[in-house]
């Protein structure tokens, strides 16, 4: 299983960074949100999948999964969220006021 | 903590209250209001004058960086002293005259008097720090601040260039001298000067001993002007004249001279030690009194001549450090006349030439020039300054019975000494002293005399003035009047200084000379016989009176020197060839396409993370207890890739939206499969309220285009992100065939209940094990949505303010769709109130079921998302009439207050409690503080999706 969860995290970051380095906007922000979607799922398979119960003490098992990364990965999501929301005003304003999603045509001077 | 320390800080302190002491008193001249600082702590000074001299040195120490060993350690000898009652000393005058010299209504009073307090606190404390690390950030302070006061009349040009100019070259000196004391350290093992002294003797022979003095020495050059280091000083002439006299003449520019003499007990008896500081300080004397002579801008001139002086002092404390050779014999005693000398003339320059520089300021505030070749006849109308001035330069020149007489007479000694030394190869060399110095003395001399009478004697000229001349205002005249009858004072009786302030300082630099008990003899007096020194200084007025006689007619004399110097040159021109180089090699890179700038990341992400795997041979793959795959989790996984893949392809907005949904539902469900409710719970909420914000913004976002780009800007787009996608591949397999460090995990698991009790691990972990990172999340969170809710707010704000008429057209319906959708909302009615139990009890239950704040919020968030989607708006106001933005606020004031809390109960910031209650009917209860914090998160994350949701959904 670690093995093709490995294998579709590389597909995830491939996506993600394929449309990260596009020229529109929109998909920036979607290339962002896969990246996200990558880490997150690297994070649980680094810890090793299945290992036990939910860590949930209530449970009694004999072991649980590795709590540490579902932590981590919990931060991750609501900032990611916060994050995505501000790309998204942030270029749709963007867009309002300059009239295009273009980032070549968005770049900054030369010689600035 | 010592008096001391309070001492270093008090200027500073007035630093910080100057603006608002200026505010509280507005009509009172800042200047008065800082008088007091110079003041106090110039009798602070002098009281302890006699408490060094009977109970030795005082020192005392606050830790600061003690694990690197950097201490702020005070030490206070003699020549600490004498340089704090330079700097409170000068520094009350100058205070008090530029009261007078800056106009209350022209100029930013608050600014100058901050930077001066900010120079006067580090100066202070750059000469009682022990510390290396301590001395070199006052030192690079007093860089600072000298900069700031240069520019401070900042609209002129040449302030700017005199500012930068010398703080590049003084910051260079100091980042050496920083080199310098590392090397020190690497020898030693302490920043303590103290300590190093102690073992002085045994690092002489190190191999980094020569370097260390050597880039010591650069940082002491460059901040006193040494030639070729000088060029700074004229041009740093640009500032308030009061900034002259203070920082340029009396104290700052002595630093450096400072430097060497606290430096000299470690490195004295060193060959080259001596030569260089005695041979470049000559060099400098001669050069800059040569240089004096030519200038006619009566600023310049005082800043070439400080240059010189500077050199003279250097030269001096150079040749002191040959008494090191000859500790234990007679001679020892000979040749430390240099460095009473050296100390002596420190005092009599600070005190004659702050006079002069207060003259000059005097002579420019009512003339309007200070061009020599414009003046001239002063001396009718202004009478006092020009006694001030004849004063201070005819003990500038040497002549008695003048303070600089003596001084120079000692300055003659000391050079006349040198000659009978044998070692070092002064026996063939050391004749060349005293000439130097003769013929430095000369200049000295003529340059002296055209300061006073090409200013105030000759023909008058008013009608080639801005303004008609007259004697300066009572206040601006008490500062120059007390230096120059110090200057006499000092002249007549220069034993009041010999051993509360000259004799200290010396046993300071000279700390081996002496056994217990001991003192220098210093004694000085204005008539010791026809000696070999006194024909010198006959000489020297001779040919003084002939030259400046001459000096009209003398054209190599008369004429200015117009063109530039060398040093300057290569000064501007290498300024500009570094401007140039980085400018050109910055626009190589900096192309303004973030596309470039995320390729630099990518690709140098791929190399590190390669390269390290590849080098810490990480590419190990485990596959011993690797999870099966059922079929219903390959399909998941084969969805999930394709879904990902389609979002290449697909040109509808609408579509990529959707999928990008799907791929993170997907994700959900394998949270599920990897027991993670907590997570799965999140992320479907999260994905929930993203896609309704993704289609709230869809309106406005624009098409997707298919880009019409080459096949070699998709190639080389797909490359790096295959790049990456496999180095993480290959990064999450090594971390299975890997593992260099045990894992921490199963601290949380054995301790979540014991330590917080908590069931919910990942909860725990969240709200208690690492409250702190939780708290600065929703920081973060609450940063976020205030960003969004600025840019639409001031978005409309602009166009309400263009006069455009604001259209109601919002994505989110005001008052609820006007279609007759009865169904929808009495579905939503129900399940609203179902969803907002249910978050309540996922909050409640959170700290030992899955649940929790972040969970709970967000199912609210929907909630509520749903009751404006069916109701409109307005309905949401009226059932919640709070504002969310204050929600937030409040959510994060209940996080930090819980923080706060463990205070009272001497607990570390965060630290929770909990404990079981008995509760009839609901029976065992748990209540633990940890719940109270994780209110805070659930408050703030409603706060923020609402304040994200509803102000996007508000926007037109």
């Amino acid at each position: 299983m670690e093995l093709y969860m490995s294998l579709a995290i590389g597909v995830l970051f491939t996506v993600g960074v394929y449309l990260i380095l596009s020229k529109s906007l929109l998909r920036i922000i979607l290339g962002t949100s896969f990246i996200t979607h990558g880490v997150h799922l690297l994070l649980l398979t680094m810890s090793r999948l299945k290992t036990g119960a939910a860590p949930l003490l209530g449970e009694q098992a004999e072991s649980y999964v590795d709590p540490l990364p579902q932590a981590l990965i919990l931060t991750s999501i609501v900032i990611s969220f916060g994050v995505t929301s501000f790309f998204i005003v942030l270029a749709y304003k963007a867009y309002q006021k300059l009239g295009t999603d273009d980032m070549e045509q968005l770049r900054g001077e030369q010689n600035e | 903590m010592v008096i001391l320390h309070l001492a270093i800080i008090l200027p500073f302190i007035f630093a910080l209250l100057a603006p608002l002491l200026n505010r509280l008193l507005p009509r009172v001249h800042t200047g008065w209001l800082m008088l007091p600082v110079p003041v106090v702590l110039f009798a602070y000074m002098l009281s302890l004058i006699p408490v060094i001299r009977e109970q030795g040195d005082l020192e005392g120490t606050i830790p600061w960086i003690p694990s690197l060993g950097v201490d702020f350690h005070v030490y206070a000898d003699g020549l600490s002293l004498l340089f704090a009652l330079l700097i409170t000393g000068i520094g009350s005058l100058v205070l008090l005259y530029s009261i007078f010299y800056l106009d209350k209504n022209k100029e930013k009073l608050v600014h100058f008097y901050v930077y001066l307090m900010l120079f006067m606190g580090a100066m202070f404390g750059l000469v009682m720090s022990d510390n290396l690390m301590v001395l070199y950030s006052f030192w690079e302070l007093t860089s600072i601040s000298s900069f700031l006061l240069i520019a401070f009349w900042h609209k002129r040009e040449k302030s700017r260039y005199g500012a930068l100019k010398s703080m590049v070259i003084t910051v260079f000196g100091g980042l050496a001298m920083f080199a310098g004391f590392l090397l020190l350290y690497v020898m030693t093992g302490t920043f303590s000067i103290r300590e190093i002294m102690g073992d002085a003797s045994a690092i002489a022979n190190h191999a980094l001993f020569i370097p260390a003095m050597l880039l010591i020495l650069l940082g002491a050059f460059t901040k006193s002007a040494q030639f070729p280091f000088h060029i700074w000083l004229p041009d740093a002439m640009e500032a308030p004249t009061p900034v002259s006299a203070y920082l340029h003449s009396a104290t700052m520019v002595k630093a450096g001279i400072y430097l060497v003499a606290r430096m000299s007990p470690i490195f004295a008896g060193e060959a080259l030690w001596l030569w260089l500081v005695s041979g470049l300080g000559l060099l400098t004397l001669v050069y800059g009194s040569y240089r004096a002579l030519k200038q006619v801008d009566l600023k310049s001139m005082l800043a070439f001549s400080t240059i010189s002086q500077l050199g003279l002092i250097m030269s001096l404390f150079g040749l002191g450090s040959a008494a090191a050779l000859y500790t234990g014999t007679a001679q020892a005693e000979f040749y430390s006349k240099a460095t009473m000398a050296a100390v002596f003339h420190l005092l009599n320059h600070a005190i004659f030439k702050g006079a002069l520089f207060m003259v000059v300021g005097i002579v420019d505030h009512e003339t309007g020039t200070r061009d020599i070749r414009k003046l001239g006849g002063l001396m009718s109308v202004m009478p006092i300054t020009f006694t001030i001035a004849m004063i201070g330069s005819f003990s500038m020149a040497g002549i008695p019975p003048f303070n600089g007489f003596l001084s120079k007479e000692m300055f003659f000694t000391a050079m006349l000494n040198i000659r009978t030394m044998e070692l070092f190869g002064m026996e063939a060399w050391g004749t060349l002293f005293p000439v130097i110095a003769w013929v430095a003395s000369i200049f000295t001399f003529v340059y002296s005399m055209l300061l006073v009478f090409r200013t105030f004697g000759g023909k008058a000229q008013f009608d080639k003035l801005e303004k008609k001349p007259h004697e300066a205002p009572l206040g601006m005249l008490i500062s120059p009047v007390v230096l120059a009858t110090l200057v006499i004072v000092f002249g007549l009786f220069p034993n009041l200084a010999s051993y509360s302030l000259i004799e200290p300082a010396m046993a300071a630099v000279h700390p081996g000379l002496l056994s217990p008990g001991e003192q220098f003899m210093v004694s000085i007096s204005l008539w010791h016989g026809l000696t070999i020194e006194l024909f010198m200084t006959i000489g020297v007025a001779t040919v003084g009176i002939l030259l400046f006689l001459m000096h009209k007619r003398t054209a190599v004399l008369n004429q200015p020197l117009f063109a530039k110097a060398i040093l300057n040159r290569s000064y501007d021109g290498g300024m500009r060839m570094m401007e140039r180089l980085s400018g050109a090699i910055t626009r190589v890179y900096m192309t303004g396409s973030i596309r470039h700038y995320l390729i630099y990341i990518f690709v140098f992400l791929i190399l590190a993370i390669g390269m390290t795997l590849f080098s810490e041979d990480a590419l190990k793959v485990d596959t011993t207890g690797f999870a099966d795959m059922t079929f219903y989790e390959a399909a998941i996984l084969i969805a999930l890739v394709l879904s990902s893949v389609s979002v290449l392809f697909v040109t509808s907005r609408l579509t990529a939206i959707i999928l990008t949904g799907a791929v993170g539902y997907l994700v959900a469900l394998f949270f599920v499969i990897f027991r993670a409710p907590d997570l799965a719970l999140t992320q479907l909420s999260v994905e929930t309220v993203s896609v309704a914000l993704f289609l709230l913004c869809f309106y406005h976002l624009p098409k997707l285009k298919k880009e019409l780009v080459s096949l070699r800007f998709k190639l080389g787009n797909f490359i790096i992100a295959l790049g990456v996608g496999t180095i993480m591949t290959l990064v999450a397999l090594s971390a299975s065939g890997t593992r260099p460090f045990q894992s921490i995990s199963h601290y949380f698991l054995e301790n979540s209940y014991k330590l917080a009790g908590g069931k919910n691990v990942v909860n725990v972990i969240l709200v208690d094990f690492r409250g702190f990172d939780t708290m600065f999340e929703i920081v973060v969170l609450g940063i976020a949505s205030f960003g969004i809710y600025s840019m639409i707010r001031l978005k409309l704000k602009e166009d309400g303010a263009e006069g455009g008429s604001l259209k109601p057209g919002t994505a989110l319906p005001l008052n609820g769709h006007k279609s007759n959708d009865v169904i929808f909302k009495t579905i939503a009615k129900l399940a609203i109130v179902i969803i907002l139990g249910f978050s309540l009890y996922m909050f409640y239950m959170g700290h030992n079921h899955p649940g929790g704040g972040f969970i709970g919020a967000l199912m609210a968030s929907s909630a509520l998302l749903l009751l404006g989607m069916s109701f409109g708006m307005k309905t949401v106001d009226r059932i919640m009439p709070i504002s969310f933005q204050k929600l937030t606020a409040f959510g994060i004031l209940i996080a930090l207050l819980t923080g706060v809390g463990s205070f009272f109960f001497d607990a570390p910031f965060l630290s929770h409690a909990f404990g079981y209650f008995h509760i009839p009917l609901l029976g065992e209860l748990e209540l633990a503080t940890a719940t109270l914090f994780d209110l805070g998160v659930y408050l703030t994350v409603i706060g923020v999706a609402m304040t994200i949701i509803f102000t996007i959904g508000r926007d037109q």
